[in-house]
């Protein structure tokens, strides 16, 4: 797969830079993040392993935000969102989130960004058009000053045993490597869609998740990465909304039903298990037949992607029947992530710090998805705060000298620990992670017996991996995503077993129904052995 | 996936090169970029938008080749058609002030 004409064999110079905070993801969070430690008069390196401006999960979709305005109805509607959290969100990471995110939104539209207007003449800012909000960020990134490597992968932070110093990767357009020392280090580097081929999600493959648990940070509520969305077959549009309006069908057109003898439509809502059944048994088919005229032309204006691949193939999904497909989101609309140990978005870890889905966001919603408001508030406020988190850790760390004695922390993918074998493939050990992992049958509908053979599986893929696995140049991107996709895969399936209950997107068919017991989260750290620990949820106040 | 870099609208600009966040395409001196790596391609559509003079295709199927001629894509004007429903230009962005997507969540409740 490498290509003929820009990767040169031999290895070009690296470039080295220095920086008071490095931003690494190139998403709405890690966009955020730049912008407030530029705010602050801190010296921002921003690299991504895309480009900034269409990578990661916002770029290619439409997102709807979580815009609750100041007044008296905002502790309400957060009440009435935990309410759906399974009871493991914290009510006032919640608040503060909203007020952050509002204000960020009403900055954008002071910025220029054209929101739509309402039928009243108010403007509409709860809604984020991927494409061009991300070419928004971009621009304005660039305006603040701040140096943005674009194909610039991590692979690896850096340490002087006190504290994170930086991190170090590969130009993946010139073959060159490149290394920041910084005064921090934000993680934006998005979730685990464990190689799904969904929107902007190829390149979101847990690298972050990796890197800092290699620093010694801990990882919370990766149990919960049960969440899947319909998209028409073999397409990349796990966009759910039109299919509030479809009905459901099996292969020989007739309706599906479900256990009451009742047409299963509205697949976004209760009806999505009916669904995930279906598809374990069979084809599964449907048709928006529920859409009016009027919302017809709505959902093609508003939400355009979702019928690209439909006009592509020659369908009309408002007449014809097509054929659909859940596709897994691991923790990109699932909840798991780095755990957050300060309110300003620390890790634990003195100058690494974590924003939008690289973080848990248990905080704001628990054992539920946030896709579709949640996380592209979350990605706003988080990015804000640990931007303002780590400027003003490189102020207080401002007398500390750089070349302090940096080591690199990254392991498995890059220094094997035993003989390199070249007879392993990165795209075959990624096949063997994701039959563990994808099958509905095996992760959306769980039980103990199912989870503890995948876990031995992933056991001897972790062991390869991380005894034999190497690669040089370009190639050690693939094979550190290997590596993340793996280990957050065990992560995954360990916490998944230690969640001896079912919540929310954690659906264990041999333990139905909460267990109050399991009120508290799931933490998971080391990269070897994993170890498992647990967390009360506060409710009176932030952790700090 | 990607199918089809237009030789006869290329401009050789080599925009896609830059903003294909998956990376697939390779540019070439004097010529059209060539997709160097398909099977990365995470089927985004977003190198057509970007594109000056739509002369890119995206199939979509995302698992795997799915061939199609550049003759089929120009006579059912598929060529910048996912750049015109969103309301962008010759690469520039465009059309935010008209998403109606508000409406549809209000009929979603
Ligand atoms: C189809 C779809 C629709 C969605 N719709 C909604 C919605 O309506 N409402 C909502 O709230 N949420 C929605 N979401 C979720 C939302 O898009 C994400 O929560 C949001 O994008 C998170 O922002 P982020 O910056 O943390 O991560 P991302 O936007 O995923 O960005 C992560 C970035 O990190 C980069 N990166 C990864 N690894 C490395 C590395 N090793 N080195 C350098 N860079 C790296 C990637 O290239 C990427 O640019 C949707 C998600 C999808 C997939
Ligand atoms: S962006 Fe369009 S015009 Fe420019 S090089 Fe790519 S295909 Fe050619
Ligand atoms: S569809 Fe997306 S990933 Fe594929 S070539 Fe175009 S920009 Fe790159």
């Amino acid at each position: 797969m490498s290509s003929s004409y820009q990767v040169k064999s031999t290895i070009n110079d690296p470039l080295h830079l220095q920086a008071d905070v490095l931003v690494l993801g190139g998403g709405p969070s890690g966009a955020w993040a730049a912008l407030a430690a530029a705010e602050d008069g801190a010296r921002v390196v921003l690299a991504d392993k895309g480009y900034l401006g269409t990578s990661g999960a916002t770029a290619p979709s439409n997102t709807g935000t979580w815009c609750v305005p100041p007044g008296e109805n905002r502790g309400q509607a957060v009440e009435r969102r935990w309410q759906r959290t399974g009871g493991l969100a914290d009510q006032r990471w919640m608040l503060r989130c909203v007020d952050q995110a509002y204000e960020n939104l009403v900055k954008l539209s002071e910025w220029g960004y054209l929101f739509p207007h309402e039928d009243d003449g108010q403007l509409y800012i709860a809604n984020l058009r991927g494409p061009d909000y991300m070419r928004f960020m971009r621009r304005r990134v660039l305006k603040a000053g701040i140096t943005v490597l674009d194909h610039h992968p991590a692979l690896e932070l850096l340490s002087n045993g006190d504290a994170i110093t930086g991190a170090s990767g590969v130009d993946r357009q010139r073959n060159r490597d490149w290394s920041v020392e910084a005064k921090a280090v934000v993680l934006a580097t998005g979730g685990c869609a464990f190689h799904e081929r969904i929107l902007g999600a190829t390149g979101l493959t847990g690298d972050g998740y990796l890197m800092a648990a290699e620093a010694g940070a801990h990882l919370s509520g990766m149990e919960f990465t049960g969440k899947y969305t319909l998209a028409p077959y073999e397409t990349s549009l796990n966009k759910g909304l039109p299919y509030r309006w479809a009905t459901f069908y099996r292969e020989d057109g007739s309706p599906l039903l479900d256990a009451n003898g009742e047409q299963v439509s509205n697949g976004i809502g209760e009806r999505e298990k009916d669904i995930a059944k279906a598809l374990i048994a069979g084809p599964v088919f449907a048709r928006l037949d529920h859409a009016e005229p009027a919302l017809q032309d709505w959902l093609r204006r508003g939400q355009p992607n979702c019928f690209v691949p439909h006009d592509r193939a020659g369908i009309d999904p408002f007449k014809d029947l097509f054929r659909i497909t859940l596709r897994a989101e691991g923790t990109v609309r699932g909840t798991g992530g780095i755990m957050l140990a300060t309110a300003d978005c620390g890790t634990g870890v003195p100058g690494l710090y974590v924003a939008g889905d690289a973080a848990s966001r248990e905080n704001m919603t628990g054992a539920v998805s946030g896709g579709g408001a949640v996380n592209s508030s979350w990605a706003i406020a988080s990015g804000w705060w640990s931007g303002k988190g780590a400027s003003t850790h490189a102020r207080k760390s401002a007398r500390k000298a750089f070349r302090s004695m940096s080591k690199p922390l990254g392991e498995a993918g890059l220094r094997p620990a035993g003989n390199a074998r070249a007879d392993l493939h990165p795209a075959e050990i990624m096949e063997a992670v994701r039959a563990e992992v994808i099958p509905l049958e095996k992760n959306y509908f769980r039980d103990g017996t199912t989870l503890h053979t995948s876990s031995e599986r992933l056991e001897s893929l972790w062991n390869d991996v991380r005894q034999h696995l190497h690669a040089e140049g370009v190639e050690r991107v693939r094979s550190r995503e290997t590596a993340s996709i793996t280990a957050s895969a065990r992560w995954s399936l360990a916490s998944a077993l230690a969640r001896n209950e079912s919540r929310g997107m954690h659906r264990r068919a041999d333990r139905p129904g909460n267990d109050p017991a399991f009120a508290r989260r799931i933490l998971v750290s080391g990269v070897d052995a994993i170890s498992i620990g647990e967390a009360q949820i506060s409710r009176e106040g932030i952790a700090s | 996936m990607i199918e089809i870099v237009s030789a006869s609208r290329c401009i050789e600009c080599d925009i896609c090169v830059k903003v294909c966040p998956a990376n697939v395409f390779d540019a070439v001196p004097d010529s059209a970029p060539i997709i160097a790596r398909q099977d990365d391609c995470q089927t985004c559509y977003l190198c057509e938008i970007y594109c000056p003079v739509d002369a890119l295709y995206v199939a979509h199927r995302a698992e795997g080749h799915f061939p199609i001629t550049e003759a089929e894509v120009e006579e059912r004007n598929l060529f910048g058609s996912y750049a015109r429903a969103l309301g962008w230009k010759r690469g520039k962005a465009g059309g935010t002030e008209h998403d109606p997507t508000h409406r549809i969540r209000v009929a979603a409740v």
